[in-house]
């Protein structure tokens, strides 16, 4: 690491090489989005009332359930690569980043998972 | 900041430059996906769950985001909840052209400053129109 200038110690921690992985991964989830997330506010708004029923029925057939379980895990993966770039930026103390890596590590795949079994639940007939 | 010790020039801080519509939807894009991240992912999961709880706890939600029915508090949540709701859609269709706008300058077009500026504007536009366009359709008498 050594302990010279800050300049001189990112040369001596040299690059993660994950950068890339992670701008590209970015890419291929915001293009995941621009369909997951419009088809289902569009098919929200063409519902004809949002009774219990109506909506349970809705989200059981078999392609809102896969499009709304694409959504927990393709959503949830660039929200949390997005959120990691935020707190990149703003969270500077050896203390908070370690919150901020737990932070992104777990909340958003116990989030998803959630939102899966959910899915699941309703698509195979309990409740 | 990590290199706060240092007294190395740093360069001048946000305040100092003239704003443009560039830095306006960068800032703009960041505040909608967290918000989106934030309280628009956690009010996904909340109503799924609610849905997958059956009638009874669909029905607590819809009153809490929605008619206010059955509490006080949950008249309180369903005003706060249509700002929400309304704000979450904006911050959507916000993210979502200026995210549009990221994938075109990553091919390395659109750097020209009046074009940069135009489509800047143009997210802006989009955004606050897709989001009076949703609603009135949402809430037309059907
Ligand atoms: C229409 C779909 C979407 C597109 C095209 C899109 C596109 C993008 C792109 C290209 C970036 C990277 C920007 C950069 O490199 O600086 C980004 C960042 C981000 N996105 Fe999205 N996105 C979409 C939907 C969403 C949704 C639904 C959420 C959250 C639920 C979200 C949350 C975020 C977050 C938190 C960031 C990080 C922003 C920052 O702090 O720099 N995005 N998005
Ligand atoms: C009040 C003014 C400003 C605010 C709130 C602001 C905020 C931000 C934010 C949130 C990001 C990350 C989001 C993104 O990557 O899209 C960013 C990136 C950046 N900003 Fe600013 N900024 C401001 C002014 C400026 C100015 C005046 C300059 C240059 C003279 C500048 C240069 C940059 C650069 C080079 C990046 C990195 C872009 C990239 O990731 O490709 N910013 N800024």
């Amino acid at each position: 690491m050594g302990n010279g200038t800050s300049i001189g110690r990112v040369r001596g921690l040299g690059s993660s090489h994950q950068g890339a992985h992670h701008w590209l991964l970015t890419r291929l989830t915001a293009v995941g989005n621009l369909i997951l997330i419009p088809y289902l506010i569009v098919s929200l708004a063409l519902l004809p009332d949002f009774e219990w029923a109506t909506v349970h029925s809705w989200l059981a057939k078999p392609v809102p359930a896969t499009a709304l379980i694409l959504t927990f895990i393709n959503t949830f993966y660039h929200a949390r690569l997005g959120i990691q770039v935020m707190l990149e930026d703003y969270v500077h103390e050896e203390a908070g980043k370690i919150a901020a890596w737990l932070l992104v590590n777990i909340v958003p795949f116990a989030a998803g998972a959630f939102g899966v079994v959910s899915v699941i639940r309703i698509a195979l007939g309990a409740a | 900041m990590a290199q706060a010790h240092s007294n190395r020039p740093i360069s001048p801080h946000l305040q100092i430059w003239r704003w443009g519509p560039a830095m306006l939807v960068s800032i703009l894009h960041r505040v909608t996906g967290n918000g989106l991240a934030f309280a628009g992912l956690a009010l996904l999961l909340w109503w799924v769950g609610a849905i997958a709880g059956g009638e009874q706890s669909y029905q607590t939600f819809i009153s809490f985001v929605w008619t206010g029915a059955g509490s006080p508090l949950a008249a309180l949540t369903a005003i706060l909840a249509k700002l929400v709701l309304v704000g979450l859609t904006w911050a959507f269709f916000q993210h979502m052209a200026s995210g549009l706008r990221h994938l075109v300058l990553d091919i390395g077009v659109g750097y020209e400053l009046h074009t940069n500026a135009r489509w800047s504007v143009l997210t802006l536009v989009f955004s606050v129109l897709a989001t009076a366009l949703f609603w009135a359709f949402v809430l037309m008498p059907r």
